[in-house]
């Protein structure tokens, strides 16, 4: 109970809230790292996900092997990439951070995406084809709207993922809303650390929930269709006409 | 290619890895503005055949030529874009609208707008869908709606050909005897050539000009007008495929009107009981039928006639089985023996034409 209302406290302290250790600051450093890595990922992994789904070439093995990424702890992709950081003048903690942070983004988007494709009806691209669309039209007209859904998905899990990873960077020095929770352990300030993991986890679901609004905004339509069984007004449309 | 006969020489497929062909060295033509119905067991290669009209297989060997042109020589995007292709999924797409479903070849192809949609009203007219479904999503329309809007889409761009994969197979058979019925009525109006391909040896015989058997790797057992096939089958695989309901399926080639109808055991309305006896004598019933100014009123038992009462004033019983001479002898049968009856009454349109006979019908089933 205590450290709740220590943690309040934190939160109502009006130092918190001002200069490079304020929670603004750190948040939009948070939030810009996040987004310009999962931008990153996507931009890769979308238009190849994509385009190997189209063909159905090598699509899985592509899969697995992103898929091995996952495996790889992203700190220790942090740890790996941090001497090259060094030597090629980039410094640290931004750079090894944005890179481990777009490594780890790269799985889930690259697999949705491949699989948004895979899993639009064959019936349906086939009438694309045999309605003599050719392949760039398929893909742009036909099976990327279709799998648009589940690429955001991907996007959304992805992204969520790289808010929470994000902390890590505080760890080799680059800011964020880490830097509460690193700092907090290396003085021994158990509200601070709790204050920044509310910050992360507050943020992380605010992620997720604004993917799912968009999402919900963006293909509205189509789900409210699919949802509404409409074989019976069909059917006594027809037999209106008997 | 308006004159756009098919025809096929020679032609085989070999799937990867398939130890026999799908379809083996057939030759056959599908003439122009004629449905060519393609029908086989499950697995004959019909499907093979209909893919390979428009490339979306490419044969092994042999030359397939649409409307006199060979289309090997031909881009297949273009080839397709005048072929028109409906598949039993339908497969419409769901994110598209009907209207812009239908849209798809004219789009395609560049029609201005004013033009596609011009097109796309006569289109859901054509295909008895209602205007304002236009703007639905294909999730919201019934299966027999959607087939519809596969048929108009397949339609869009006037093509000469149309390749149609068990169109009907997905619908309720109620529905489906009213899509075949409308597809025969729309195609007597266009006229194109079309390939049909179905396993329901009934619904080749109704809908085929001509009907190919085929037996497994694509082997043609025979080709023919649907009545001499079903007259001289020319073997035993197709004697077996046509059943033993072979005789009955003739039926449904030979319209009402084209047999002879009887008065049957009629009367006048101003007849006493002692003529309608007489009637009843002659064609060996006991009943017998009213007619005032050439229109059926209704019959009467013969117990029910009352000395010294012209029948015209006796309470009639109405006729509960009535065809139309447009139907054919096999829906007529249909009609008079689920009512448990022995007569159909045959209108031609609002005018009484005859009497159809259980008899009458019977003569017919012999081929
Ligand atoms: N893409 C393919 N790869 C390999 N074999 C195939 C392929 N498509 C079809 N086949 C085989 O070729 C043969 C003919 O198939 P096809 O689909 O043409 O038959 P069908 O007459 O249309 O059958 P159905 O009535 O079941 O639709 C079958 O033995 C089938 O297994
Ligand atoms: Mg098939």
């Amino acid at each position: 109970m205590d450290l709740l209302a220590d943690v309040l406290a934190w939160f109502f302290d009006p130092d918190n809230w001002q200069g490079t250790a304020g929670i603004p600051n750190r948040m939009v450093e948070h939030v810009r790292l996040s987004a310009l890595a999962t931008l990153l990922a996507a931009a890769l992994a979308v238009p190849s996900g994509v385009l190997l789904g189209h063909s159905g070439r090598g699509g899985l093995l592509a899969v697995s092997v992103v898929n091995i990424g996952r495996a790889i702890p992203s700190f220790a992709v942090i740890a790996l990439a941090l001497p090259f950081s060094i030597r090629m003048g980039l410094g640290i903690g931004f750079w090894p951070t944005f890179l481990a942070l777009v490594l780890l983004a790269l799985p889930p988007i690259f697999t949705n995406s491949f699989t948004a494709v895979r899993s639009v009806a064959a019936e349906v691209v086939e009438a694309a084809r045999g309605m003599g669309m050719r392949e760039r039209e398929v893909l742009l007209g036909i099976e990327l709207p279709l799998g648009a859904p589940l690429i955001l998905t991907g996007v959304r899990v992805a992204s969520v993922q790289v808010v929470a990873t994000a902390t890590l960077g505080a760890l080799v020095g680059w800011g964020g809303l880490g830097r509460y929770i690193i700092d907090g352990f290396s003085v021994q300030d158990n509200v601070r650390v709790f204050a920044g993991a509310l910050l992360v986890a507050g943020l992380a679901i605010l992620t997720d929930v604004l993917f799912n609004v968009t999402e919900r905004v963006l293909f509205a339509a189509g789900r409210r269709r699919v949802r509404r069984a409409p074989a019976e007004a069909g059917t006594s449309a027809l037999n209106v006409r008997g | 290619m308006s004159e756009a006969s098919i025809r096929l020489d020679q032609v085989s497929k070999w799937y990867a890895g398939a130890s026999a062909p799908a379809v083996e060295e057939l030759s056959m033509e599908m003439p122009a503005g004629q449905v060519t119905a393609l029908v086989g067991p499950s697995g004959c290669g019909k499907t093979t055949i209909l893919k390979m009209i428009n490339r979306i297989i490419e044969p092994t060997s042999g030359r397939i030529e649409v409307g006199g042109r060979d289309i090997q020589g031909l881009d297949p995007h273009a080839l397709r874009r005048g072929i028109g292709y409906v598949i039993q999924q339908v497969g419409l797409f769901p994110h598209r609208t009907v209207d812009e479903n239908i849209a798809t070849v004219p789009k395609l192809l560049g029609w201005d707008r004013r033009r596609t949609e011009r097109r796309i009203e006569e289109l859901i007219e054509m295909v008895g869908l209602e205007p304002e479904m236009g703007n639905r999503y294909p999730g919201e329309l019934s299966g027999g709606q959607q087939q519809r809007v596969g048929v108009a889409r397949a339609l869009a761009a006037d093509p000469p050909v149309l390749l149609m994969d068990e169109p009907f197979a997905a619908v309720d058979p109620i529905v489906r005897v009213r899509l075949q019925d409308e597809l025969r009525s729309l195609q007597a109006q266009l006229q194109k050539t079309i390939v049909f391909v179905t396993h329901d040896i009934d619904e080749a015989i109704k809908l085929g000009d001509q009907v190919a058997i085929l037996d497994v790797g694509g082997v043609l057992r025979q080709y023919g007008r649907p009545e001499e096939v079903l007259r001289e089958p020319a073997n035993a695989f197709v004697e077996e495929f046509l059943g033993k309901e072979r005789g009955l399926r003739r039926l449904s080639l030979i319209a009402v009107r084209d047999v002879s109808l009887e008065d049957g055991p009629t009367v006048s309305a101003d007849a006493g009981p002692a003529e309608a006896r007489e009637v009843m004598a002659r064609e060996g019933v006991d009943w017998v039928a009213i007619v005032r100014n050439g229109e059926l009123r209704g019959w009467v038992w013969e117990s029910e006639l009352e000395s010294g009462r012209k029948v015209g004033d006796l309470s009639v019983r109405p006729f509960l089985v009535r065809v139309s001479a447009d139907s054919t002898l096999r829906e007529a049968l249909d009609a008079i023996v689920t009512s448990h009856n022995q007569v159909a009454v045959v209108y031609d349109g609002d005018r009484y034409a005859g009497m159809l006979t259980l008899s009458r019908i019977s003569e017919n089933l012999v081929p």
